[in-house]
């Protein structure tokens, strides 16, 4: 079947002075009879948000899970720092926080212990720093509920403190902005405006526009292969 | 040496070479089968305990030892293609697990018929026959597992790594079950083919096996050849053949 | 990060603590493993003599079934609440990150039979003189169970399949356990010395622990894809 290539070098502005963070090449992934994508290749610079966008079923969930690492791609390499991820996982894995359709907290447990556990798994943080984030997100008078009897939005936001609270210096985020209301989408837009800042990148799919500062933002526009 | 090696393991490169190579080892396999049927069956003298029962050993022994080479080869495809996601190894190993079971069915079939004239029953707790069995579930669970996956790339992988387990445990297994049998039964009951074997008995019974062995091989190379097809729908080199 | 094994107690703590939060769930493999061993009894006969020659098999027959009862949310509900990929992606070796989720499920679902398995024993009419045997027998061999069940879990988590195939592909890796486990209490019933097949289990139990991490971790990754 016909398969075109990706489109992931357009779009790309020259940033000489900045280091380049991660790169994809010439990625090619199948699911069953279907090519998602072929020949794709990505560049990521510091201080860069690439927003990752397309139709439904056009393969940004897979391509996210491609360059996590969670899926492995027919044909390419992903490296990191000039590392292949593939001879470098745990290091490559230390260096990004990702936030897939699924948020990843167990529902018996409350927010509180659900934040303490994901971050303990990277890094130690006390009490005081976790309550601080609890607060940004707004989660303060949730934190001790279990997490089963949170709305969706809640989640998401005790989501994206784990996100916070990682240290990552690359984000990966599926879908963030899904079930979250006009102050958490805001939310989302400054917390990727000020990772930028601060020497981050971040690769996002959404349907919707970001509404990050221009001069972090690249697209990567994907085609609907079916 | 290692670029040989991956052209060898090229698809279209393998698909050639077995096609070329299936009739000569299957035109191998009738002849040996007949010959050994006939020394077998006709040639070699009756056993003098057993009379003209033991003559199943002709189809049980080559079947058994079928059953088990199968299970390695497989394990080792699964492998490799594990290892150097080589893929027509995983679809050696795919193409290898039917037969392999299938051989097993007849070891366990020609066993248990051999075992109502000798035993005076169709089925006894024997050594071997258990090690049969228990290889006839190993079978069977990869091919479940094989059919739950959708995709051909995970099926490969999770049954190709049940198969690897599974191939470092059959030692453990027919070790346990030879203990476990020496035990409780003792010596009382007499081992398929064990006794002594003489010359004129002994030919047809290699042949037989050498026989297997090339049927084993035609049949493993039309299924892989099969799966190769199956893969490789979408490829150029399949729309120009 | 301190260390490959601080992931260890992170996560064996949390799945721990999860456990105990359904203390019912947490009995199910105590109380299946006591109704197996009360069902022979009913359908054999009452006779002590009868059921002190089978009571080994029966003991190990029903600890093997039970050990298979909760295997599939081992990963299962990892996989469902998208806690298994961040597992996956948390920069820890995996191998140890899985073994620490086996260790919770075994300390969950394995160490209380080890404990009332004297209790059955002497129901069954075992000589006490096993039940140090079959103690021991279970503590070394019930670990390699929850591995073998670890990696048929790994193997057919996301499959939609149940638990049919998983003890198609986990039962006859088993046997051996089963055999040299069983076997162990015979001979102690009979007063010879079961040291054998304990050092038996162990070795397959050194083995195991040695090899089966990595098969999960890379079945888990499997499942993941």
């Amino acid at each position: 079947m016909p398969c075109s290539d990706g489109t992931g070098s357009e779009g790309m502005l020259s940033k000489d002075t900045q280091e380049i963070l991660m790169q994809a090449e010439a990625l090619e992934l199948w699911r069953g009879e279907r090519c998602l994508f072929r020949d794709l290749s990505i560049e990521l610079p510091e201080e860069t948000v690439l927003h990752v966008s397309g139709p439904n079923g056009c393969g940004k969930t897979s391509l996210l899970r491609v360059l996590c690492g969670l899926s492995e791609p027919e044909k390419g390499e992903i490296r990191w720092r000039g590392r292949s991820i593939r001879n470098d996982r745990e290091d490559y894995q230390q260096a990004f926080a990702w936030m897939g359709h699924l948020n990843g907290f167990k529902a018996d447990l409350s927010a509180r212990e659900n934040l303490a556990f994901s971050v303990s798994l990277r890094r130690k943080t006390d009490n005081e720093v976790r309550n601080n984030i609890l607060d940004q997100v707004g989660l303060t008078s949730a934190a001790d509920l279990p997490c089963r009897v949170l709305s969706a939005g809640q989640k998401r936001r005790l989501s994206l403190a784990t996100i916070m609270l990682s240290a990552a210096r690359l984000w990966i985020l599926d879908e963030p902005f899904t079930n979250l209301d006009a102050k958490g989408r805001d939310m989302i837009t400054g917390l990727l405006n000020s990772h930028c800042a601060s020497g981050g990148t971040a690769i996002v799919a959404a349907h919707q526009e970001l509404g990050v500062e221009q001069r972090y933002l690249q697209h990567l526009e994907m085609e609907d292969k079916s | 040496m290692w670029k040989s090696f991956h052209q060898f393991a090229s698809p279209p490169h393998f698909y050639r070479l077995a096609g070329y190579l299936i009739p000569w080892f299957g035109v191998a396999a009738l002849i040996l089968i007949l010959v050994g049927t006939y020394g077998g069956l006709v040639l070699a003298p009756a056993d003098y305990q057993q009379g003209d029962g033991f003559r199943i050993i002709y189809v049980h022994v080559p079947s058994a030892t079928m059953s088990l080479a199968a299970y390695t080869l497989m394990a080792t495809a699964a492998g490799i293609g594990l290892i150097w996601r080589i893929k027509l190894a995983h679809a050696v190993a795919a193409a290898a697990a039917p037969i392999g079971a299938s051989f097993t069915f007849l070891a366990l079939a020609t066993g248990s018929l051999w075992g109502k004239p000798m035993w005076g029953t169709w089925w006894a707790w024997d050594a071997r026959l258990t090690s049969e069995l228990i290889l006839l579930f190993l079978f069977l669970g990869y091919m479940s597992l094989r059919a739950a996956n959708d995709d051909t790339g995970k099926a490969d992988r999770a049954s190709g790594l049940l198969a690897v387990v599974g191939v470092v445990n059959v030692p453990i297994i027919h070790y346990s079950v030879e203990w476990w049998n020496s035990l409780h039964q003792g010596a009382t009951i007499i081992k398929l083919g064990e006794p002594a074997i003489t010359g004129d008995m002994l030919w047809p019974l290699l042949t037989m096996m050498v026989g297997f062995g090339c049927y084993f091989a035609t049949v493993l190379m039309i299924r892989a050849r099969s799966q190769v097809l199956q893969r490789e729908r979408n490829s150029r080199w399949l729309k120009d053949l | 990060m301190s260390g490959p094994l601080s992931g260890f107690g992170v996560v064996l703590a949390r799945d721990l603590r999860l456990a105990f939060r359904r203390p019912g769930e947490m009995a199910n493999p105590l109380l299946f493993f006591i109704l197996i061993t009360a069902i022979f009894p009913l359908g054999l006969s009452p006779e002590p003599e009868l059921l002190r020659a089978v009571a080994p098999g029966i003991l190990w027959g029903a600890a093997l079934l039970s050990s298979l009862l909760a295997l599939d949310l081992l990963f299962g509900s990892d996989y469902e609440d998208g806690s298994l990929e961040q597992l996956v992606l948390s920069g820890h070796s995996l191998p140890v990150l899985v073994l620490a989720k086996t260790t919770a499920h075994w300390v969950v679902s394995a160490l209380p039979l080890v404990v009332v398995a004297p209790l059955l024993a002497s129901a069954l009419y075992l000589p006490q003189e096993a039940w140090g045997t079959l103690m021991l027998g279970l503590l070394i061999g019930t670990p390699t169970l929850s591995l073998l069940g670890a990696m048929g879990a790994a193997l057919t988590t996301g499959l939609g399949t149940g638990s049919a195939l998983l003890s198609l592909l986990v039962l006859p890796l088993a046997t051996p356990i089963l055999i040299f486990g069983a076997r162990g209490v015979d001979l102690a019933a009979q007063g010879m010395d079961p040291v054998g097949p304990l050092y038996l289990l162990a070795a397959i139990l050194f083995l195991a622990l040695s090899l089966l991490p990595l098969a999960i971790a890379a079945a888990v990754r499997i499942s993941l894809d």
